[in-house]
Order: structure tokens, then sequence, then C-alpha cells
């Protein structure tokens, strides 16, 4: 009898900890699409704030957002994939596999802050780059790099060997069979990595507080004005959302959040589709 | 050629970790041999811009400890018995659910929750506060931005990775465990409590472990929502974690007590170093098992 009570009340628990958890994120999404899309406007989305003009808008901080995904993935996806390959494809199971291995577990650990400071210190001032967009993508750079590293690892395991076998029997180069034969089939566990990747971008901030700075400008016109805008300082989205917040700006801060929101809900959505085409040796 | 290039990136990241590593050091140990080891971490003062400063960082480091010790409290209970609800509860449409409703939870950005404890747990913090402390003349009243609200929106934040991890491990114990226990005439919540979280304990403790890190970790999120002076860590109180500190006041600091302000970062990484030896530590001890 008390043995069923217990029971009970155990499975009692277990039930309202799971609906707790589904409950705080309907009530998180809900609260932020409540009090954000009233805000939400062509104009808001579209226009710089200006107090001469009287607009109050994210535009800059959108374009910031993207310069920002754009420059950190070109520089990090190439060194993360190619980085996977060396490790499954090049090194068998070495020393310096498990080395590798291991410091990519530790830069995962590390908390975003740690690489803003570093960021700081090492691309702005060492390398003379300043509070710029590249800085902060670098910094990133470090962060997202895990990431891709370790989802291209695990879709390269899951080619099987009769690939490779089958490729070079065939008289194939290994590069020439790492390229059309692996990568090809990979390519949805590389893909998923991306944009966890891209996810991780868009959310982060204190990484980017005292790298890629504050400005909330649009690149100046002209092409020479996109590329100069690399070297100028510009605060994302979430950062815009953080300063918001911090001078009492709650209309504007609740506007971003639901537009990240939005973001979050479709990366989500994105890496559900392609994650599942993740099984390689199944059908087409 | 391929192999050289390839060779190069993966060895990017130890480039990395040993660059970061230096530089931590190289910037946070410059302020450690001008003031004085123990003036830094065993003093309680922390006056930074006063005619004479004093730098003593023992209230941030005990908040930031004290912090993640209470949101790990709160939290991986909660998250505990939400891993055994999806893997062993749950009925499929259920984990339909709950599965994608933690993955969401993941994916939303730290200035939300941030802006989200700012607005809804500062208020009642701050009406409780009220309500305890009247005609106190000792407490500073804080608005709402205390310890509490900062653990609470720790605790929330470190839900997704310990569930998901503890799911993986109660998923990876072996099926005849759980027959046997039931053959033997165990209750299926016996055999959850008794039988399969003790088989999952190692990955378990992987989870604790790894939300700590994320705890200790974590800036944006709880910068303005736990208030912005140095204070004993009591639920009530406004403090300054290791991160918040950093957040707060490297914008305008300069001197000395910017070379503080690294050295809290140095302090942070050390934190976090111990946290992934002590990580390493378990999942090599589950390895060894395994074999």
């Amino acid at each position: 009898m008390i043995r069923k009570c217990k029971d009970a009340v155990l499975l009692a628990l277990i039930y309202l900890s799971s609906f707790f958890t589904v409950l705080l994120l309907a009530c998180i999404i809900l609260y932020v699409f409540a009090k954000g899309f009233p805000v939400l406007s062509a104009s808001f989305l579209t226009t710089v704030s200006s107090a001469l003009k009287g607009t109050v808008g994210i535009a800059g901080n959108i374009v910031n957002t993207l310069y920002i995904v754009i420059i950190t993935l070109l520089i990090a996806a190439p060194i993360g994939i190619g980085s996977a390959i060396w490790m499954n494809e090049y090194a068998g199971r070495s020393r310096w596999v498990r080395l590798i291995e291991f410091t990519t577990e530790t830069l995962a650990g590390i908390p975003s802050i740690i690489f803003g400071l570093f960021g700081m210190v090492f691309f702005g001032r060492t390398l003379r780059l300043g509070y710029s967009i590249l800085t902060g993508a670098m910094t990133l750079t470090l962060m997202v790099l895990p990431l891709i590293t370790r989802n291209t690892q695990e879709a390269l395991k899951a080619v099987p060997d009769s690939y490779r076998s089958g490729a070079i029997g065939m008289g194939a180069a290994k590069w020439y069979m790492i390229r059309t034969i692996l990568l090809p089939s990979a390519m949805p566990g590389i893909v998923t990595g991306v944009i966890l990747a891209v996810g991780r971008i868009v959310g982060e901030s204190a990484a980017l507080l005292f790298t890629a700075g504050s400005g909330y400008l649009l690149p100046r016109p002209g092409i020479m004005g996109l590329f100069r805008k690399i070297m100028e300082p510009g605060g994302t989205l979430t950062i815009q959302l953080y300063l918001s917040m911090s001078k009492a700006q709650y209309d504007v801060a609740f506007g971003i959040a639901a537009v990240l929101l939005c973001l979050v809900l479709i990366i989500n959505f994105l890496t559900k589709i392609v994650a599942g085409r993740l099984d390689v040796t199944s059908g087409s | 050629m391929a192999e050289a290039v390839f060779t190069i990136c993966a060895f990017f990241t130890v480039l990395a970790v040993v660059s970061i590593t230096l530089y931590m050091f190289a910037n946070g140990l410059p302020a450690i041999f001008k003031v004085g080891i123990r003036e830094i971490l065993f003093s309680t003062v922390w006056k930074p811009a006063a005619d004479e400063p004093s730098y003593g960082i023992l209230y941030v480091i005990l908040t930031s400890v004290t912090g993640t010790f209470l949101a790990v409290l709160i939290g991986v209970p909660a998250a505990l018995l939400t891993a055994v609800f999806l893997v062993e509860i749950a009925p499929a449409k259920l984990a339909a659910v709950v599965g994608p409703a933690v993955e969401l939870l993941a994916g939303i950005p730290s200035v939300i929750y941030g802006l989200l404890g700012l607005m809804l747990l500062n208020p009642l913090m701050y009406r409780w506060e009220k309500a305890l402390f009247r005609g106190s003349d000792t407490h500073q009243f804080t608005g709402g931005a205390n310890l509490l609200s900062a653990v609470l929106v720790l605790a929330i934040m470190i839900l997704p990775t310990v569930i998901n991890i503890s799911a993986s491990a109660l998923r990876a114990v072996p099926a005849q465990l759980k027959a046997s226990s039931l053959a033997l005439g165990a209750s299926h919540m016996q055999t959850i409590f008794r039988v399969l979280i003790p088989a999952a304990k190692p990955g378990i403790i992987t989870a604790v472990v790894l939300g700590v890190g994320r705890a200790i970790g974590e800036a944006m999120a709880i910068s303005l929502v736990s208030g912005s002076s140095v204070n004993v860590p009591l639920p009530f109180n406004s403090v300054r974690f290791l991160t918040t500190a950093i957040v707060a006041e490297m914008g305008y600091a300069g001197g000395v007590h910017r070379q503080v302000l690294f050295t809290i970062g140095l302090v942070l990484f050390l934190f976090i170093m111990i946290v992934n030896v002590v990580l390493n530590g378990i999942l090599k001890k589950g390895a060894q098992k395994n074999d």
C-alpha cells in the first residue's frame, strides 16, 4: 500500500516536471510574441533608429547579423569540415586525433564571455582589427568550430566503408573519392552542423559585446561601402536587444525578441528537415 | 596536397585552445602581481573607482559558486525527471511534444531569457522582498534584481543540457536490466529509481557537470537580472557574478581596474578548466568500465 502511494507520488512528480518544461516554453513563446508583435511593423524592420527622422528601426542590426553569420561561416565551415576529414579519413586512430578531439571538447566548453575577452585582446588589439564585424566573426569562428567539426565527423563516420573501398577499388584517388563520394553522402550531417552554427551565431551576445561592438547603421551606399562595413563596428540583433533592455526601451527589446524567436523557430524547423535525410544508405 | 591542408585545419583547434589559455594568463596575471593575490582573491571590498581603490573579488567568486550550486540544485531534479518521462513514461504522442519543446528551449538566445527574467521575475521578487523585509532598516532594497532571480533563470537555462544528456544515458541502459528488475516483481517506479538511474549514473553525472559549466559561464541572461552591486550571496541581495562583473564594467574600465577584470576572466577560465578535467575523468572511467 505504502509502495503504491510512493509510486503514485513519483509518477506525479515526473509528469509535473515534464509538464512544467512544456508550459515554460509555451509561456515564453506566447509572452514574447504577445509583447513583440504589436511593435513589429514595416518601418521597424526596414529603417534605422534616428532621432532626426523620428524613426525606430532595426534594419542595421539585421544587416549586421547577416554579415556576421556569413563571414563566420565562410571561415569556420572550411576549417571545421577540413578538420573532420583529416581526423576521419587520413589520421587513423592516432594520438593526434585524441588530442584534437580533446581540444575540440575543451573549446566547446569555454563560455562565450571568455571568447569575447580573447577576441577583444587578440583580434581587436594584437591584430589591430579594433571593434569590427570582422573581429566579431573571427571570435565566433572559434566558438562554432566544435559544432561543425563534430557534426561533420559524425556524418563521415556514418558513411559505410563499402563506399570507400568501392571507390578506391575502381581506381579513384583519395581526394577524388572524398570529394565525389564521401562529402555528398555526408552532406545532410554537414548541413545540420552548419545550421546549428547559424543558430548559435544568431543567439550569441556575450562574445560579441566587446568584439563587434554596437553600431546600428546600414552600410554606406556602393560596393565599397558594403566591403568597408566589414571593418566597422556593428551590433547584431541580440546586442541591440541587450542595449535596448539596459536603456529600459522595452518595446524595442520585445520587438527584437519576437524577430529572434521567429528565427530560432525557422532554424529549428530547417534542422529537422535536413536531419530527416541523414541516413545516406536509405533509398534515394 | 589535400592532406596537408586538412592537417592544418585539424590543428587549428589545438592552436586556438593554446592561444586562448596563454592570452587568459598573460592578461589575468599582471593584476595579481600588481595588487597582490590575497588582496584580490580573499578581500571582500570591491571599490575599483575609489581614491584608494580596492579590488577584492571574494564575494564575486562566492556568488558564482553559490548561484551555480543553487541553480543545479533546482534544475537537475526537474531535468532528470523530465528525462525519465521522455525515455520511460511518455506515450509516443506526448514524447513528440516534450522532446521538440526541450530542443526549442535550448535554442532560445540567452538575452531573451534575460529580458523575461527582468520583466517577469524581478517584479515578483520585488513583491516578495517588500513583504519579507518590511520595516527592516538593514536590508538594501533591490527592486527585485537579486541572486534568487538569477538562480531561477540559470536553473531554467541548464534544463535542456541536463535533460538531453541524461535521456541518452537512460536510453543506453541495457534492456535486460529493466526486464530482470520487472521480472523480479519490482514496480515500474522502483525499476526506474533503483535500477535504471543507478545504471545510467556516469551519463547523468556528465549531464550535471555540463550543466554546471553552462551555469557558471552564462553572462548575458543574468547580467541585468542579478542586480549590480558586489554583495554577500544571499537570496535577496543584489549581486555580481564573475561573468556579469566583466560584462558590466569592461566597457568603461581602464588601468588596473581593467586588468583585474581580466583576472576575474582568468578565475572563470580556471573554473571551466576544472569542470573539463572532471568531465574527462568521468568519461574515461565510463569508457574503462565498458571495456
